[in-house]
């Protein structure tokens, strides 16, 4: 077994002349495959996340598409964005809209998947079809509750005058409700999401823990508590987190939906940021709010990672 | 959850009818814009709970109008699609087996990127994209769209390939098979379900994309089917069956991919995200 010594650095070298110059090839052709996703990141997302640190340093008019020329002006966007009413508006809008997505999609997400844990028949159809609302996409998501949440030609308001429960209600023009409404239509959009990957968790949870459980005599309530969920805990971890991310910049759903409005109501930094930039075409403003967005989420990819660490990997 | 003593027959349709409950909400809005999209123009201030008079006019006028943006999104998410495998997939591989100094960097890397917000990497590109004339191109829209299904594919097919015993690996390498070989011969074939996996997401996300639609075209020449219909609705505000019929257009490749490939869209959701 001592052999195993030599053979292993030779290995790979066996046509022979100069293994040094052959492990560098050898080296050089493995880069050759990892090197393209590399300079790809680093152009898609690198690059992006400098440039628009910069960017928020430099004054963009619409002028600067045409001389090409954005001076910097210190802290100018910072001081100009950061007072204005609208980000602060902006960056409690997005906390409830996140958080309130969250709360509904995980809620409802959970019940699903400890509904469709039980045995029953066409079981694995209904739960495929389930998904369809997560796989449309979103602006046709937004475009079609629009018209479901019409104040006077909907189908959610003529539903509730049948059942006469008023029906005037005013879903998405009302400024103290259409906030409510957005985060209404997201919450349907992520449940499957949500089911899917909390569904995949409970079916890792080993049988003979429920088997002790009722052996010991444990309600329903109590074994979901005292098992389920502490069994859960990893896979809910990651869940909320995933779901932190792709909410926290939804953008396509609130303009098809609102487009930020009535009265900036539904305005996040996400639509704020397309807003600055890509409306008023002031880019170091975007870039300002944009920053503000990044910062938020890094809170929570740090909470993600260490989650991941936790887990062992 | 399910008790293994036998529960009558009775109670486990009764699960069955409760599911179908839940699907039929979940569905309702779905089905409002087959049932829209089916009503004739007239009918627009009440829509019947079921097409009477099933009218495909708002279909072949909403051909008429997207068909193209219909096709332009084929385009671009298929090129999407072949971009990103051919990025992801030898990275991934190298990630999962060479042993490379700065790999678990790499891997972090990717990690993080699936957090960025896409309107901040639009913000920043824009100006590049100018520059570099990849405004108003179907090239440009691609290369940006590969972006969303790239990390997302490396995390999913790297995990995959760790699972790949090291021995079938070697056994080509005796053989005398380099890398490149290896990699085409043996691993590709053995990844077939990540790669079909990989590149439906590819797919999906780029075809639902509608942020890099409309932040990266300044003018008609390249439009997704998603910004098509977006603009629509600002223009024929009052011709909902139309809007509806394009949107249901919209959500057919989606449908149909769940239909054909559901056990692949189960494992990405999964398989993506958690590993």
């Amino acid at each position: 077994m001592t052999t195993s010594t030599v053979t292993v650095p030779a290995r790979g070298a066996a046509g022979a002349p100069g293994p040094g110059r052959l492990r560098l090839r050898r080296r050089l052709a493995q880069w050759g495959f990892v090197a393209p996703a590399v300079v790809f990141m680093l152009l898609f997302f690198g690059y992006p996340l400098v440039r628009n640190v910069v960017m928020s340093f430099q004054h963009y008019t619409p002028e600067t598409f045409f001389t090409g020329r954005a001076p910097f002006n210190g802290v100018d966007n910072w001081s100009h964005v950061l007072r204005d009413a609208l980000f602060g508006r902006a960056l409690w809008h997005t906390l409830v809209f996140t958080a309130g997505s969250l709360l509904g999609q995980f809620c409802a997400g959970l019940a699903l998947a400890v509904f469709f844990s039980r045995r029953f028949p066409l079981n694995g159809v209904l739960r495929s079809l389930i998904l369809l609302p997560w796989l449309v996409p979103m602006v046709v998501s937004g475009i079609v509750w629009r018209r479901i949440l019409d104040q006077d030609t909907g189908v959610l308001n003529s539903f509730l005058d049948t059942l006469g429960l008023g029906g005037h209600t005013p879903w998405l023009t009302s400024p103290h409700l259409a906030l409510l409404s957005v985060i209404l239509v997201n919450i349907w959009i992520g449940v499957p999401f949500n089911m899917v990957i909390l569904y995949g968790g409970l079916q890792e949870i080993p049988a003979e823990l429920y088997e002790a459980a009722s052996l010991d005599g444990a309600s329903a309530w109590r074994t979901f508590r005292s098992v389920t969920l502490p069994m859960l805990r990893p896979v809910i971890t990651v869940v909320l987190v995933l779901g932190f991310m792709s909410t926290v910049k939804i953008l396509d759903l609130i303009l098809a939906l609102t487009d930020g409005g009535p009265a900036d109501a539904t305005q996040t930094l996400g639509t704020l940021t397309y807003q600055n930039s890509f409306v008023q075409l002031d880019f170091g403003a975007g870039a300002v709010v944009g920053n503000v967005l990044i910062l938020v989420s890094a809170v929570f990819a740090v909470i993600y990672l260490r989650a991941g660490r936790s887990e062992g990997k | 959850m399910a008790s293994r003593t036998p529960t009558t027959s009775g109670r486990r349709w009764g699960s069955t009818l409760a599911g179908v409950l839940i699907l039929c909400v979940m569905l309702f809005p779905l089905y409002w814009m087959l049932d829209t999209a089916l009503q004739p123009a007239s009918g627009l201030l009440q829509v019947d709970p079921v097409p009477s008079r099933p009218d495909l006019s708002g279909f072949s006028k909403a051909l008429g109008d997207q068909g193209g943006h219909l096709l332009t999104s084929l385009a671009v998410s298929l090129g999407a699609v072949v971009l990103c495998l051919a990025v992801s997939a030898p990275a991934a591989y190298g990630l999962a087996r060479f042993g490379l100094r700065g790999t678990r960097t790499i891997v972090f890397g990717t990690l993080i990127t699936q957090m960025v917000p896409g309107i901040v990497i639009a913000n920043a590109l824009y100006d590049s994209y100018v520059e570099l004339g990849l405004v108003n191109s179907y090239f440009g829209l691609m290369l940006a769209d590969s972006s969303l299904g790239i990390p997302f594919s490396i995390v999913l097919m790297r995990s995959f390939m760790l699972s790949i015993p090291g021995e079938v690996v070697e056994a080509a390498q005796m053989d005398g098979a380099g890398p490149v070989r290896t990699f085409v011969r043996v691993v590709l074939p053995m990844s077939r379900n990540a790669l079909i996996t990989s590149g439906l997401f590819a797919f999906l996300f780029s075809w639902s994309d509608f942020m890099f639609a409309l932040t990266l075209n300044t003018t008609d020449d390249v439009k997704p089917v998603t910004l098509g219909i977006y603009q629509y609705i600002g223009a024929h505000v009052g011709d909902w069956g139309s809007v509806m019929a394009a949107s249901v257009l919209s959500a057919v490749p989606a449908a149909i991919l769940l239909v054909l490939a559901q056990k692949y869209i189960a494992a990405g959701i999964t398989g993506g995200s958690v590993k």
